[in-house]
């Protein structure tokens, strides 16, 4: 029997970005909360002396373990799913903070077509246009409208950027220069620009000064000492949620972060959600924390999961293309991030340096910003070049006819190290009626429930789109001057491999202007459950251009402001629209 | 044996030195494989150092030269062959063997990664009668063979690669055993006495996956055989591999540090002497 709790105004499931913005905003506001965190406890001094690369590149000390729960893995809707077992698999965040944690902190807006794509597909090109089987729709909310949620976010991550000079419109500039010009990017922006782009240096979350954010709170410059993706970073010196909104929902007084609580339920009674059921992992005792309104804000997965297990709103069934909860998953990963790698023979970076998002990238293939009439694909995505820095495991990248093993591989690897950079594409990804999330009818985690099940297969939409962007990456290595240019391939039949590595999973709570067709309005607030908020990129209706996570963030503040603003007059936020810019 | 607690005269002695004083050579008090191994084993070459810092190092190092993980030193011994193959010593400095390699992948095993114990292990597993139901996908044109732990150097698969019930520490024993019987069959001698280019064609065989193994594809063995080698040669000498940073050194690859600054902007490439997290966290 749960043991019952004292009624809060707010519980959030998870604390990253999306709940810890959720849970300051709310603080801030007066309010009590609750946040729920299912992996255990962090702070910035844990990673003091962690640059530990196999511990944590390979084998991933920050993220999930997946001993009780995992997903299960297929590709078309008649095939049997499997588990995906093992974490080189299968990366998802874990632990206070969240998948933001580790991230690299690669920065950018979302563009004006990204949040319109169907009507401004449809518009510019015709009806025709539209990939076949794909589910692609406009998000309930414009570009315009979601400029001061991202402004907000950027300021709270003191985000260090130049400005894309094919950028979507702003009112302000970033609120940090950006970060140090390396002989890379430099070789790299130098190429673009005589290829006649627009190269800028990139927009990161890793600091280029010392930076007070509204909230207060303080990070650190960068160092680069590039233990930073897979990492936590022992410098505030990457923003990230507890570096910036954790501390500020704690100062408030009203916030409470429990950690090692896995939330199993979302408890609801006529329509409206009471709260959730949780289990302590350690102890293994269960509670019911009761709340007037209930954020699901952890992880894609999760917020799907929780919501097919706690029997609220309709499941989508791909076959008769009806229901709403799982619809529109897709995944940035794999074809979707693939590009070039060049070789130089008499060039050596210091590639042991760097930091997650000092990068430099052009937009000219990004979204709309090029003529589609004779392609064979809509949208494109960002072209970068990221200077992560390197452990010494990770430098072994030798040309593609190189022996993998043996004297050959080991006199390459060495020799090449320090000489070869990747430039790759970060596509957009659309949705289509086969790819979807539902629960497992075989595997279970340690409680006894379905695992989460994920149906994903690409079409000829990502696999053209993928090869125009790897010819774009190979064009730029070209013109670096590279001795040896290692192009990734796609083929003709190519499909999902099942490797979840790149956190970029996204939907099956999607966003829209009216419910039947999707599951949250733009305040992320349920159309069946007024005082239920599903925040995250769960909300995602199909995948941008480029990196989710800032999305994520103005997301989390437009459905803070949605939460604050039930909490006082309740109801729903949005007007149902009845136009059918959606069907 | 009263007179051998650590003095500064002894406490650098050899192994061979050890079991001389000792009386365990002349007694015979020991089998003739251990004691042969015990004596013979290449890894306790490494002792004398490759770079010129063995020094004092190399003495500390060598208190934790022990298995803890596999139980037949056999075993170990076509182990740490197949890993110097993988990563031989050569003009740039020392191999797996001479990294301490070998220890490196002992002490992986016997730990939460060599047991699985961060991976989602629930049955139904396939190749069990409960699992029937999977057998037409066993069925696809690539089949199970290419599947296994190695990401990153597989072609994509029908199904998530991982679907054995084995753990990698099993994987690893039913691998070197098998790596043995295909050097006896083709050679008539065991692995770990083969020459190198016999060596190298027995682990090509298991590479193309052209051998059978109990459990797992053998290709599967052998990509995670290799993965775990090269960590073993470029991961924090803490582990038990990398010995003296001597893979860094040869890598160029400075360690972990609060800072790189200012090496981020320079053009020309930058080489440090390397640290590693010992020095980093202050010991």
């Amino acid at each position: 029997m749960a043991r019952k709790l004292e009624k809060v105004d707010v519980v959030v499931v998870g604390s990253g970005w999306a709940g810890g913005i959720v849970a300051a905003e709310a603080a801030k506001a007066g309010h009590s909360v609750v946040v729920l965190e299912r992996g255990k406890n962090q702070k910035r001094s844990d990673f003091i002396g962690s640059k530990d690369e196999l511990r944590y590149t390979d084998r991933f000390d920050m993220m999930q373990p997946l001993s009780s729960e995992t997903i299960t893995s297929r590709v078309n809707i008649d095939d049997v799913a499997l588990p995906v077992r093992t974490q080189t698999e299968m990366m998802v965040g874990n632990d206070l903070g969240g998948g933001s944690v580790h991230w690299a902190g690669s920065t950018y807006r979302w563009r004006p077509y990204d949040f319109e794509i169907r009507s401004k597909t449809i518009e510019r090109y015709g009806e025709g246009k539209i990939p076949k089987d794909s589910t692609i729709a406009d998000w309930g909310i414009t570009y315009e409208e979601m400029v001061p949620y991202y402004d907000k976010w950027e300021k709270t991550a003191g985000v260090s950027g130049e400005l894309d000079p094919l950028g979507p419109p702003r009112d302000n500039d970033w609120p940090n220069p950006p970060l140090k010009e390396t002989p890379a990017l430099k070789l790299f922006k130098k190429a673009a620009k005589d290829l006649g782009y627009h190269p800028y240096q990139l927009a990161a979350c890793n600091m280029s000064q010392s930076y007070t954010n509204p909230d207060g709170e303080t990070l650190n410059p960068c160092m680069y000492c590039s233990y930073c993706t897979m990492y936590g970073c022992d410098f505030s010196a990457k923003s990230d949620p507890i570096a910036t909104v954790i501390p500020t929902a704690q100062k408030t007084g009203k916030a409470e972060f429990r950690t090692n609580a896995l939330v199993r339920r979302v408890l609801h009674e006529g329509g409206k959600a009471t709260g959730v059921m949780y289990t302590d992992v350690m102890t293994g005792a269960e509670y019911e924390q009761p709340a007037d309104v209930v954020v699901l804000a952890a992880f894609t997965f999760s917020n799907n999961r929780l919501l097919l297990l706690s029997e609220i709103g309709e499941p989508y069934d791909p076959k008769t293309r009806k229901g709403v909860i799982g619809k529109n998953f897709t995944i940035q990963g794999n074809i979707t991030f693939r590009g070039a790698r060049g070789f130089w023979e008499d060039k050596k970076f210091n590639l042991y340096a760097g930091a997650g998002a000092l990068g430099a990238g052009y937009s000219d293939y990004d979204g709309d910003e090029f003529d589609h009439t004779d392609l064979n694909f809509i949208h494109g995505g960002g072209i970068e070049l990221r200077q992560y820095g390197y452990g010494a495991v990770g430098l072994n990248h030798v040309p593609k006819d190189t022996k993998k093993w043996g004297a050959e591989f080991k006199e390459k690897s060495l020799h090449y190290a320090y000489r070869n950079l990747v430039v790759w594409y970060t596509m957009a990804v659309m949705s289509y009626w086969h790819n979807y999330l539902s629960l497992d009818p075989t595997y279970k985690d340690d409680y006894g429930d379905p695992l989460l099940r994920v149906t994903n297969k690409y079409t000829d939409q990502e696999r053209n789109l993928a090869r125009f962007g790897i010819e774009k990456c190979a064009e730029v290595v070209e013109k670096m001057g590279a001795d040896i240019i290692d192009k990734d391939t796609v083929s003709d039949d190519e499909d999902f491999d099942h490797i979840y590595d790149g956190g970029h999973y996204t939907g099956g709570v999607m966003m829209g202007p009216e419910p039947g067709t999707s599951a949250v309005n733009s305040y992320l607030q349920m159309w069946d459950m007024e005082n239920l908020f599903v925040v995250g990129g769960s909300a995602f209706p199909q995948f941008g251009g480029h990196h989710p996570t800032p999305t994520i963030g103005a997301l989390g503040y437009r459905a803070a402001e949605g939460v604050v603003k039930y909490l006082k007059d309740g109801g729903m936020l949005v007007q149902a629209k009845t136009a059918q810019a959606n069907a | 044996m009263a007179d051998s607690k650590p003095t500064p005269e002894n406490k650098g002695m050899d192994r061979r030195q050890f079991l001389k004083s000792s009386g365990l050579l002349a007694g015979g008090l020991v089998g003739g494989g251990l004691l042969g191994s015990l004596i013979t084993y290449e890894v306790k070459d490494s002792k004398k150092g490759s770079g010129g810092t063995a020094g004092d190092t190399s003495n500390a190092d060598h208190l934790s030269d022990a298995r803890i993980f596999f139980s037949r030193e056999e075993d170990f011994q076509i182990l740490a062959a197949a890993t110097e193959r993988i990563y031989p010593e050569d003009k740039n400095g020392p191999g797996a063997i001479k990294l301490g390699v070998p220890y490196f992948i002992d002490r992986q095993l016997a730990g939460e990664w060599g047991l699985n114990a961060r991976e989602y292990m629930k049955g139904p597993f396939l190749n069990i009668p409960e699992a029937n139901q999977y057998e037409d996908l066993s069925q696809t044109d690539k089949g199970r063979a290419d599947q296994g732990p190695s990401g990153d150097t597989l072609n994509p698969l029908p199904t998530p690669r991982y679907q054995s019930r084995m753990t990698r520490a099993e994987m690893f024993v039913v691998g070197v055993r098998a790596i043995d019987e295909a050097a006896r069959e083709k050679f008539d001698t065991g692995f770990a006495k083969l020459e190198p280019e016999q060596q190298d064609e027995i682990l090509t065989h298991f590479e193309n996956d052209e051998v059978n193994m109990p459990g797992v594809s053998s290709s599967t063995f052998f990509n995670l055989l290799a993965q775990t080698t090269i960590e073993g040669c470029y991961s924090d000498p803490v582990y038990g591999g990398n010995r003296n940073m001597e893979g860094w050194r040869m890598m160029e690859y400075p360690g972990p540090r609060a800072s790189y600054a200012d090496q981020i902007e320079p053009d020309e490439f930058i080489v440090l002497e390397p640290k590693g997290l010992t020095e980093y966290q202050g010991h």
